[in-house]
């Protein structure tokens, strides 16, 4: 039988990691003081670390986000039950308890031809607007809230644009799984979603222009369409909104204006197909991915499990190994499972990821070294770390 | 209508909801929307389809293999509701 999770207590100061899998959600927490210790304890967990779960056991759980806006910790999770759909729950005591599937209904309005088929990202939004939230949905929308998640609207704008009837479904779904907002200019937003492309407002979401010039789409006809391609994932730095690094379906990108353009940055990989990305919560030009060898075979290149690192904005990118198994490693990180959160050092980041294959790695320094946290989890599919505050 | 035990917990827990006197299962549904309309969200999508891994049985009988949403009821008539055998 599955343990009953009764949640987790963080102190401020503490790192957390919310772990979405395809058979339940998972919360660890590192304690504090243990960042620098390092090594194996004899149990097979990683020394400070525990772990609280199955929530939702039996459920997929593709989105899961922590908010500490408003001064308090509250989770957010999307597990998406096979039989009868996807639900929105909220906990604000560390996972002990979850609201009711029916308090917070996130559907598409009648009429609109479209049914909630999973919540793939849920997106707290800006620091100075707490009560706004968004979400990122399957088949491909964007939702809103501006009463703190109590209640949920499809972005007219976006559910209702000409190019919907052509977008199409990747081998995910019709997923649209990034969503950036510009804290500088909030009414500039971004969002991925695949096959679709990459779309920019300007306006607060009333109208939605495609801004993948530049990147290509290996799988159509005409390789540099005007939308269509899929896009894996996109990131960047609140400090500087408007440089984007975008991992594509084949491709690696940088953007320095929003989008308008982009060009490849795949210098020294060893692949540029991959799903995964993130910045350094501290340094907009440092970012790290985990390259994967071809869409027909989503495992690392050449078994060797290695997260890349670049520290001048995609101008080279260099493997980080050391704690990473180089033997053997067949393995696959998704668009959603890698993540970064303030280290316990200034100037530091902690690099969370997990793998299809139920592993969960960290690192408290950049991702300089790294020791696995916790082994067989069902495939991971969501990896969110935060420092409580 | 007959839930599963997944779908008490929005009934707080009561399993055999009566729906009027419906004549089709398409009215019986309408009525559950007005009674418990997160439960309907969870047998039918917003386009009004069924769930695919959501199965409804009228009087014993698998809807999906005679008429659907337009099943006739007759007065007693019993919906039971089961989730599907699939998934990994």
């Amino acid at each position: 039988m599955p343990h009953t999770p009764e949640g987790i207590v963080a102190r401020p100061g503490e790192l957390v990691v919310l772990v979405g899998t395809m058979k339940g959600a998972f919360l660890f927490r590192l304690e504090s003081g243990s960042e620098r210790s390092g090594g194996q304890s004899g149990n097979g967990g990683a020394t400070g670390w525990s772990m609280d779960g199955p929530h939702f056991p039996g459920e997929e759980v593709y989105a899961m986000a922590a908010d500490q806006r408003s001064g308090r910790v509250t989770f957010w999770a999307a597990p998406g039950n096979p039989f009868f759909g996807t639900t929105l729950r909220r906990s604000d005591d560390g996972g002990a308890t979850w609201s009711s599937g029916e308090e917070r209904p996130v559907a598409f309005p009648e009429g609109s031809e479209l049914s909630l088929k999973r919540i793939w990202q849920i997106h707290p939004g800006l620091e100075e607007r707490p009560h706004e939230m968004w979400l990122g949905v399957e088949p491909s929308c964007l939702f809103r809230s501006t009463d703190g998640g109590d209640s949920w609207a499809p972005v007219l704008g976006f559910m209702e644009h000409e190019h919907r009837p052509r977008w199409t479904p990747g081998a995910g779904g019709l997923c649209l799984h990034t969503i950036l907002q510009d804290p500088e200019k909030p009414e500039r937003m971004g969002v991925a979603f695949s096959t679709g492309g990459f779309y920019r407002t300007d306006d607060g979401g009333t109208t939605w222009h495609p801004s993948t010039r530049g990147v290509r789409a290996e799988f159509l006809p005409d390789k540099h369409p005007e939308f269509g391609q899929c896009v894996h994932k996109v990131v960047h730095h609140p400090q500087r909104p408007e440089r984007l690094y975008l991992q594509n379906h084949w491709g690696l990108y940088r953007s320095d204006d929003w989008g308008g353009q982009w060009q490849d940055i795949a210098n020294g990989v060893p692949s540029d197909f991959g799903f995964a990305m993130a910045v350094h919560p501290g340094d907009p030009d440092t970012a790290y991915i985990v390259p994967l060898e071809a869409d027909t075979f989503r495992c690392t290149p050449e078994a060797r499990m290695r997260v890349y690192r670049t520290r001048d904005a995609g101008g080279s990118w260099h493997p980080l190994t050391q704690g990473l198994p180089q033997e053997d490693a067949y393995e696959t990180v998704l668009r959603d499972a890698l993540d970064t959160a303030e280290g316990s050092e200034e100037d530091q980041a902690c690099v969370v990821f997990g793998t299809r294959s139920g592993k969960i790695f960290a690192s408290s320094n950049d991702g300089d070294s790294w020791e696995m946290i916790q082994d067989g989890l069902p495939p991971v599919v969501c990896v969110k770390a935060a420092r409580i505050r | 209508m007959i839930l599963p035990a997944q779908l008490r917990e929005h009934t707080a827990g009561v399993g055999t909801l009566e729906l009027g006197s419906a004549s089709s299962l398409r009215d019986a549904l309408q009525a559950l929307k007005q009674q418990h309309p997160f439960v309907h969200l969870r047998i039918l999508t917003e386009t009004g389809h069924l769930r695919p891994h959501v199965n409804l049985f009228v009087d014993g009988e698998d809807i999906r293999f005679g008429n659907g949403l337009d099943t006739p009821l007759l007065p007693g008539s019993e919906i039971l509701v089961i989730p599907a055998v699939s998934g990994g």
